[in-house]
């Protein structure tokens, strides 16, 4: 017997991943099918060509406007992961390290919180926001960023856990750099990974955002999803798909720069 | 009072020389810093959590009342908790066997290879795919008109000849476990990985076999984590809405959902604020689960170097 006794015979393996990748392609599978469909029987690229068909321009039409501020949301809401979650958590570990542990609670906090119950709460803030600010769909980057707040922290958290950041900044600032020279041309380089993966993350959760856009009424590709389903559910399945594919994607790009390796060896 | 503690620092200064100057000045900056982002919790975090827990406790003319906590007794509320609770359990059951399972089946298949990040991949973006895309898919993938409902007709079984359950409560288990099972691929992997090829080498000097090694070492050391990360699902699941918002076509079987009706009809079971007393109860919940999730993680953590 080997040192690797424990590991699975080849059969066990080969079984495992007939039964679960059936579970997870199959359904798949069947929905690609249902979106080549042209006719009773037929198959073809009808409803995927409908998508730029100009006389459903009109019908496809929220789909467009809710893919544009879907698309602004990711952007404020990756700003506000790079330019006050980042900042900030580089402050903490190098001048307040006594803060640490409340500073992971408080970031870790929303995973124990469901958005139902968050919409709640952010009913009546968003009424003031409306009347302040507008009710423009950006608005909703604000609390995007703390449903994403989590998995940005745990990615970035993982990044400086991996270099010595108070090393190199001593060493940046004995050079005579300022604080912002330091932050920007030695310390974001160095956490370049851990940075990259979190906004990538903050772009997959804030695509697929459904309970506090559609609550708060604000439009989103989800909640013009669900809207366009209503009359042609074609459309809906096939932007579904691409925005599954897209994701999938980008998780291979995160795992690509190395930081889900790097989270699985820290947790 | 607030003379003499604005004169600390002055004396500091002048007593220390030259060297204490300037770290004196940067200190209150460097507090400054962390305003923004305090700030931005203090509104968009702390502040909704404090108001989805005391909007329970007042009616629409904003008098205290406990009337909407007693709601939560009501029978209807009672069964609609009962449902997220089983839905919820079963859920993350079979997602944690199955989930512990692929991960079991990726033992010795090392980090570089693609097979590996690929599923890594793919069970990332399945655990984020909950919401309403997932009720499509399964909506195309085995509703009234689906392939599988087709083939199903031909061989003389009718899917939907009892009940349309897609579109109810049993409709949710398949979706759920959906995302379910990638979750625990992602929470439970680390877990067995950390099983030291040591330990099955201790087990063969003594004279065990491979049935002892899992029996006596392998599931002892992973059984807080396996706990662990049931527990994690079935938050996971309890807190989930979306899928359910777009599948379930009528009714509020499940808590999230009677939260929806609360918020946008107002009326349900005659009380105002029913959504605060239900979103407390959630909160309830959650709070006990995750607590015993950090309790029980802590112990996993025991075995891992």
């Amino acid at each position: 017997m080997s040192q690797a006794s424990f590991y699975p015979h080849p059969a066990v393996r080969t079984a495992i991943a007939v039964v679960v990748g059936a579970f997870v392609l199959l359904p798949l599978a069947a929905t690609v099918e249902f979106t080549l469909r042209d006719g009773d029987t037929g198959h073809s690229f009808v409803h995927w060509a409908a998508i730029f068909d100009p006389t459903k321009a009109a019908a496809y039409k929220p789909i467009w406007v809710g893919l544009t501020n879907s698309l602004t949301l990711m952007l404020v809401t990756v700003a506000v992961v790079l330019f006050l979650l980042a900042p900030t958590m580089i402050l903490v570990n190098l001048r307040f390290p006594k803060l640490r542990r409340t500073f992971e609670f408080v970031a870790l906090l929303p995973v124990s919180l469901p958005a139902i119950v968050l919409v709640v709460g952010l009913t009546p803030i968003y009424l003031v926001i409306g009347r302040t600010v507008g009710t423009g769909a950006w608005t909703l980057a604000f609390a995007y960023g703390i449903t994403v707040l989590p998995f940005a922290y745990r990615s970035i958290q993982a990044s400086i856990d991996a270099v010595n950041l108070v090393t190199l900044a001593e060493a940046a600032r004995s050079l005579g750099a300022g604080w912002l020279t330091v932050v920007r041309r030695v310390l974001a380089p160095n956490l370049r990974g851990g940075l990259m993966a979190a906004s990538l993350i903050a772009v997959a959760v804030v695509l697929g955002e459904f309970t506090i856009a559609s609550l708060l009424n604000r439009q989103n590709l989800q909640t013009a999803l669900v809207l366009v389903n209503r009359q042609d559910s074609y459309v809906s399945v096939i932007f579904s798909l691409m925005a599954l594919l897209f994701c999938f994607v980008l998780l291979l790009l995160i795992g690509r720069t190395g930081s889900i390796g790097a989270r699985g060896k820290d947790r | 009072m607030t003379t003499f503690s604005q004169r600390m620092p002055l004396v500091a200064e002048s007593v220390g020389g030259d060297s204490p100057r300037p770290r004196a000045r940067r200190l209150p900056a460097a507090h400054l810093g962390l305003v923004p982002f305090a700030g931005y919790v203090a509104i968009f975090l702390v502040l909704p959590t404090v108001l989805a827990v005391i909007t329970g406790l007042f009616d629409k003319a904003g008098h205290l009342t406990i009337d909407n906590f007693t709601a939560l007794g009501d029978p209807v509320i009672l069964e609609t908790f009962w449902n997220s609770t089983w839905l919820s359990a079963l859920t993350a059951a079979v997602g944690a066997v199955a989930g512990a399972a692929v991960c079991y089946a990726l033992l010795g298949i090392p980090a570089q290879h693609p097979i590996r990040s690929t599923v890594d991949a793919l069970a990332g973006v399945l655990a984020q795919f909950g919401g309403v895309m997932l009720a499509f898919v399964f909506i195309a993938a085995m509703g009234r008109s689906s392939v599988l409902v087709h083939w199903l007709s031909g061989l003389g079984i009718d899917l939907y000849a009892s009940s349309n359950w897609l579109y109810e409560l049993p409709g949710l288990i398949l979706p759920y476990v959906y995302f379910q099972l990638p979750l625990m691929v992602i929470t439970f992997a680390p877990a067995l990985e950390a099983i030291k090829p040591q330990w099955a080498e201790a087990n063969l000097t003594l004279g065990g076999n491979r049935w002892t090694f899992w029996r006596r070492i392998a599931l002892p050391v992973l059984a807080p984590s396996f706990a662990a990360s049931f527990l994690l699902l079935f938050a996971n699941s309890f807190s989930a809405y979306a899928t359910a918002a777009a599948l379930a076509s009528q009714g509020s079987q499940i808590v999230p959902l009677q939260i929806r009706a609360a918020l946008t009809s107002e009326t349900v079971l005659g009380r105002e604020n029913l959504a605060g007393a239900l979103a407390f109860g959630m909160i309830a919940v959650m709070a006990l689960v995750m607590t015993c999730y950090a309790l029980i993680q802590r112990r996993a953590e025991r075995w891992r170097a």
